[in-house]
């Protein structure tokens, strides 16, 4: 087969089956913007619901469906495929490789986070979605009426095994895969933070499928793990949880943190201050991470031993962090920074970012949070943490990496007034809920009472999610215009230091007609350092062996969904029959020999790795 | 440069903003207005941390105004600043400073987590003590040295020490005075202990802190003070209560409780804890922790309780009694006034 013939596929099917990561990565991307939508419509609601005391938008059975679904959909349906997103379309990049070291389980993992997802929201056309909180704190879990909890049990399995295979992928692609001469520490800081989130990835995850696996055990097998009347004991969902979910806040914050470690040093025309340290601290971050998860259970009663021990363990993380926001300030400190959209959302997340470091730090001291534990102000931290570290960082990769990814600019004006909008709205709603939390009001709360003083703090608060949802607005019509009449992108508009951009944009299927040589850190910058206009490849022009698309991770996601729908509705024969579809398909992929196909060197552009 | 302008546009806006809202709140339910010991120490623990980490603030603030100020691209400069790699006297510098401050705030941080910690040990004989039991939501106080049992109302004597013993009934809960000292969990495999000492007689307001289901949010309860001598007479008069009516049409009500309400109600000693306990009914401000206690929502309650608590464990009168029965009932348990006036 010839590369033309590749061309000629039925749109759809070329969607379905591919294993090229620049595609699983718009994929991602796609899906991710789908459901951050989604999850954001489910804010507004709750904030609609929140703009009176004791108001009667929705009732309070669908508000607990609201709030259980926007937490879950925004971690696990939108910021997790997004970051993902970028994994995928970036680093293979950025390492100077031709794919992920595993593009058939690349495709796998994104098919089973989208059954998952799907599975997720099922319950709003299926008489009820879940209703427990993300959290999904046994016994309520256990025993919520109706099937909503089911779908986020087994919807967050699923969806779960498509992240973890994701991680595995990326450990693999960038110890294996990277180009002549790219050691470690000439890697980019985003492929660093790729790196150590897979990491998180493999050791995180598992804790939060057995969690799950004892819920649905108890949901739907009659166990009782977690019923107290027959011995099980809750705390220790609660335990599997956090140990999953505390690691969870860096598997999103640390891509985020990559993203403005190559956005801000482009931006200032300098190097990133501090390398090393940045690595370092990534890596400690990443350590710590796993040492501290019992500063989400200090009103649980474990005691004051174990609540100072965490406690001083949540305060060691701090200082990491705080090393990597001077290194940022210190990169720009003494640059020539120029202030693009991306560069916006990088420098209005520093001081966001470190509001929300803060009340991080304040949430740290046992005694202090048993007044902020389960309260706004909670809420507010978190938030701050997370909209104004990962969506910021989120936001900020898209206007960087977009015409590197769809070959067209946004638009920088539209770009301005969707941060400039967002970052007033986002202050706006967050910044008096600490005070809410303060002044008494429990966070999942459907309603408040009059008369508690609460009621100009919740108002402003929703006014400035409104605004959010006018940036919101503003960002997809950019898309949409751009994408109808933008300009092209060049191959390096921004400039910028690293691989991605020493190739055309959108980058050709095979990435790079010949490996790049990389020379040191900023391996693209030292070229155009040194007069070149291209990378110098690390070997000749030849044959690029490119892996076959398939259909079989679909139809492998499509079991596993037609099996777990059917066990929620206790359909044990079709149950299996889901479960046979998928093994088939496994069995099929062992015995099938795939020998992907050649590019032939005559049909690649002749001038070095530059691939027109 | 020009775009810089909207930064200092915002600013008052800011400031309006923190002025409105640091009004500290309610004075019975604000934990920035502390009126107990615990909340004391907590508050005090949360302006130190507070104290701390605004310091840094304004640290990376003035680093960060210098660097959108002076080194800005200006325009037509194409010249390529000095690509330093790092300083290690500055890496230095700000692990360990920091690391410093967090020490500063460790101390009092593992202090102040062993002091607000019970050591049954060392918990005084005569102590008050309350069996705290959630209930999806509502709340149960049983106080076991003084043979009473109340719902709802929590009453503690003023100026000492009052041990809680927590626990739950279905799903976990979370016990939460913000006024007087903080929350802790009710779990339903094991027991909490924890501690509250308010400075004075007065009414604060409690609430569940834990998402419990469909009326979380309505989980409120009330915390009333009093000093010692008033709460140890309010304590024997309710140990004698017997829920007495007085009329006929209140004794009429009585027998229609009798009838609907004692298999989930207790009044005095009769009765089952299903449901709140109602033998001091009528002091209640509340009803069901939410709704102002008066006669016509008391009747609206026990006519559908659905459309006031969704989800909650009590049943739908408004079928079965008619009026003049709800009337009755009414004037019965609005009658059952153990506190006088
Ligand atoms: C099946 C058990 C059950 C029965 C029968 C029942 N209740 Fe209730 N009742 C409850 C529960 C449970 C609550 C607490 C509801 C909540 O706040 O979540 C409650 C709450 C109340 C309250 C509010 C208590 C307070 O402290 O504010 C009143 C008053 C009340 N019930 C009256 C009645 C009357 C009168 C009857 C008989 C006509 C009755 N109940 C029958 C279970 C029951
Ligand atoms: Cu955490
Ligand atoms: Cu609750």
């Amino acid at each position: 087969m010839s590369a033309h013939a590749q061309k000629k596929k039925n749109p759809i099917w070329d969607w379905l089956t591919t294993v090229d990561h620049k595609k699983i990565g718009i994929l991602y991307l796609a899906t991710g913007a789908f459901f951050f939508l989604l999850g954001g419509l489910e804010a507004i609601l709750i904030r609609i619901q929140l703009l009176y005391p004791e108001n009667n938008f929705v009732g309070a059975q669908t508000f607990n469906e609201l709030l259980t679904m926007h937490g879950t959909t925004m971690i696990f349906l939108a910021a997790m495929p997004l970051v993902f997103g970028f994994f995928n379309a970036i680093v293979p990049l950025q390492i100077g490789a031709r794919d992920v070291a595993f593009p058939f389980v690349n495709s796998l993992g994104y098919w089973l986070f989208t059954a998952g997802g799907i599975m997720l929201n099922l319950g709003w056309f299926l008489g009820g979605s879940p209703d427990a909180g993300w959290t999904g704190y046994a016994p309520l879990s256990t025993t919520s009426p109706g099937n909503g909890v089911d779908f986020y049990v087994l919807g967050l399995q699923i969806s779960g095994i498509g992240t973890l295979i994701g991680g595995i992928n990326f450990l693999v692609t960038i110890v294996n895969m990277r180009a002549p001469g790219m050691t470690f520490m000439r890697m980019p800081l985003f492929t660093w933070t790729t790196f150590i989130t897979s990491g998180l990835i493999l050791f995180a995850f598992p804790a939060l499928t057995i969690g799950l696996a004892l819920l649905m055990l108890d949901r739907l097998f009659g166990t009782q793990f977690f019923a107290a009347e027959a011995g099980g004991n809750p705390i220790i969902y609660e335990h599997l949880f956090w140990i999953f979910g505390h690691p969870e806040v860096y598997i999103l914050i640390l891509p985020a943190f990559g993203i403005f470690s190559e956005v801000i040093p482009v931006m200032a025309k300098k190097r990133l201050f501090g390398y090393s340290a940045m690595v370092f601290a990534t890596a400690l971050i990443g350590f710590l991470g796993f040492m501290v998860w019992v500063h989400h259970m200090f009103t649980v009663g474990l005691g004051p031993i174990a609540n100072s021990i965490f406690a001083v363990a949540t305060m060691l993380i701090a200082v990491p962090t705080g090393v990597k926001i001077f290194n940022w300030l210190f990169t720009m400190w003494g640059g020539k920074v120029v202030f693009t959209t991306a560069n916006l959302w990088a420098v209005g997340f520093i001081p966001s970012f470190v509001l929300g470091g803060m009340t991080g730090v304040m949430l740290s001291v046992p005694p202090a949070d048993y007044q902020y534990h389960d309260s706004y102000f909670v809420v507010a931290h978190f938030h701050y943490v997370i909209v104004g570290g990962v969506v910021f960082g989120l936001f900020a990769g898209m206007y960087y990496w977009w015409p590197k990814i769809f070959g067209r600019m946004l638009n920088e004006t539209l770009g301005k007034i969707h941060f400039w909008l967002f970052f007033i709205g986002f202050h706006l709603t967050f910044f008096p809920q600490h005070f809410l939390g303060l002044m008494g009001m429990p966070r999942r709360v459907y309603t408040y009472l009059s008369g508690q003083e609460l009621e100009t703090a919740n108002f402003v608060s929703s006014i400035g999610a409104f605004l959010m949802g006018v940036a919101t607005i503003v960002m997809l019509w950019n898309i949409i215009q751009t994408s109808v009449a933008g300009k092209k992108a060049s191959n390096d508009p921004w400039d910028a230091r690293t691989l991605e951009w020493a190739i055309s944009s959108p980058p050709p299927e095979y990435n790079f007609a010949q490996t790049p040589l990389v020379r040191g850190l900023d391996a693209f910058w030292l070229e155009k350092r040194a007069g070149n206009k291209t990378m110098t490849p690390a070997e000749p022009l030849d044959d690029i062996h490119m892996p076959d698309s398939s259909i079989l991770p679909f139809m492998m996601a499509v079991g596993l969904f037609i099996a777990a729908l059917s066990a929620i509705y206790s359909s044990w024969a079709i149950a299996i029959g889901g479960l046979v579809l998928t093994f088939a398909m496994m069995f099929l992929r062992s015995v099938i020999d795939y020998h992907g196909y050649h590019i032939h060197k005559e049909d690649l552009p002749s001038e070095g790795v530059d691939g027109k | 440069m020009r775009r810089w302008k909207n930064v200092w546009r915002f600013l008052p806006l800011l400031a309006v903003m923190a002025l409105t809202l640091t009004g500290c709140g309610n004075e019975q339910l604000s934990a920035l207005l502390p009126q107990g010991e615990g909340a004391r120490m907590q508050f005090n623990l949360m302006m130190l941390s507070l104290y701390i980490m605004i310091g840094v603030f304004i640290v990376v603030a003035i680093i960060y105004t210098v660097v959108l100020l002076k080194f800005r691209r200006r325009k037509g400069d194409n010249e390529i600043p000095e690509q330093t790699e790092g300083n290690v006297t500055l890496e230095i510098l700000w692990t360990t400073i920091p690391i410093i401050l967090l020490l500063i705030l460790a101390v009092p941080t593992v202090m102040t987590t062993f002091a607000l910690d019970p050591d049954e040990e060392k918990i005084p004989k005569d102590a008050i003590r309350v069996n705290v039991t959630a209930h999806q939501y509502w709340w149960e106080f049983e106080y076991p040295d003084l043979e009473v049992k109340t719902s709802q109302d929590l009453y503690m004597p003023a100026g000492e020490k009052v041990y809680f013993n927590l626990k739950s009934k279905d799903v976990i809960h979370s016990f939460w005075v913000p006024a007087i000292g903080g929350k802790m969990d009710t779990n339903t495999a094991t027991e909490n202990l924890m501690w509250l000492k308010a400075d004075e007689a007065g009414t604060y307001f409690g609430k569940c802190a834990e998402l419990c289901g469909p009326s979380h949010a309505l989980m409120d309860f009330k915390v009333i003070v009093k000093d010692k001598k008033d709460f140890m007479a309010w304590a024997d008069k309710m140990k004698a209560a017997k829920g007495e009516p007085e009329g006929d049409l209140a004794a009429q009500g009585q027998e229609i409780f009798q009838a609907n309400c004692i298999g989930c109600h207790a009044i005095g000693n009769e009765g089952s804890n299903v449901g709140p306990n109602l033998t001091s009914f009528g002091d209640r401000t509340t009803i069901a922790g939410i709704l102002e206690h008066n006669e016509e929502n008391l009747k609206k309650w026990i006519k559908n309780p659905q459309d006031i608590k969704t989800g909650n464990n009590m049943p739908q009168f408004g079928k079965q009694l008619s009026d003049d029965e709800l009337d009755a009932l009414a004037e019965y348990l609005m009658g059952l006034k153990v506190d006088g006036e």
